[in-house]
């Protein structure tokens, strides 16, 4: 194909057209932790709109008044809705910890193969016990 | 396309960089070193300084830092949370009306989100 009708191609939008695969092309990469870790971060960032939802909807309550307010954590603390709180908290601690681990690459530390893969592993165990803890904080203490 | 009038320089005119990306990519690294601070905070002063009950809750938001601190962190969190997840709709989105529609609800719903939890907290915060 000639350059111009590349350009050309372009201009209606390259991604609708071509066929190349996406990076990281789940279909032909064997998963490894800091493959699966980048992927977390993403999806855990998503999910943390419907945290900030929940955050805002929280504070909405508490400006409306104490019947608004006993209502909203009524609602939150149904079984389902404990469950999401428990992923939301779960994404949140998991995202903060790799979100760490992203500024020390920026800086240019811990990009060693071995390093990154202890630093994946640890994130992962962060996001886990960091939700349990903040749990426990909440019902336990 | 050999026929055309127009020139090689006329065709590449506007396909390259928004000139925006550095910007981005700096604001987006800002608004996550401030959040490794406010977060944490936020979810330890809440639980360890209230029950979670209407009364303590009011009463934790009154003191001045509390409201601050939750403020800066709904304004903070949510312009992290823009610039986020304008990538993932940039990367994953390629039909022209869908990815304008997704990148016009993700300016409209951190705004909505920001100004309904600051008038909320200055309410509290003000409020009798």
């Amino acid at each position: 194909m000639s350059q111009a009708g590349y350009l050309g191609m372009s201009m209606a939008g390259p991604q609708a057209h071509d066929k190349r695969p996406l990076s990281p092309h789940l279909q032909v990469w064997r998963w490894h932790v800091t493959m699966a870790t980048s992927i977390f971060h993403r999806a855990s960032g998503v999910a943390l709109y419907l945290g900030a939802m929940v955050l805002t909807a929280w504070v909405m309550a508490l400006a409306s008044g104490p019947e608004a307010y006993g209502a909203y954590m009524a609602f939150l603390m149904s079984p389902l809705c404990l469950l999401i709180l428990f992923g939301i908290t779960t994404a949140a601690c998991y995202h903060l910890a790799n979100g760490i681990r992203h500024l020390a690459w920026d800086a240019g530390k811990g990009f060693d193969p071995k390093v990154s893969t202890a630093t994946g592993w640890a994130t992962i165990i962060a996001g886990a016990v960091g939700a349990v803890l903040v749990f426990a904080l909440a019902f336990l203490a | 396309m050999t026929h055309s009038l127009r020139t090689p320089l006329s065709r590449a005119r506007g396909l390259g960089s928004a000139k925006h990306g550095v910007g981005h990519f700096i604001q987006q690294r800002a608004t996550a070193i401030f959040l490794t601070v406010l977060l944490p905070w936020f979810a330890l002063s809440v639980l360890l300084g209230t029950d979670g009950s209407y009364d303590s809750v009011i009463g934790w938001m009154k003191h001045p830092l509390n409201a601050a601190g939750t403020a800066l962190l709904v304004l903070t969190g949510l312009f992290h949370m823009r610039l986020g997840i304008q990538v993932v709709i940039e990367d994953y989105i390629t039909g022209p009306v869908a990815r304008t529609v997704s990148l016009l609800a993700n300016t409209a719903i951190p705004a909505i989100l920001a100004v309904s939890a600051i008038l909320s907290v200055a309410k509290v915060f003000v409020g009798a």
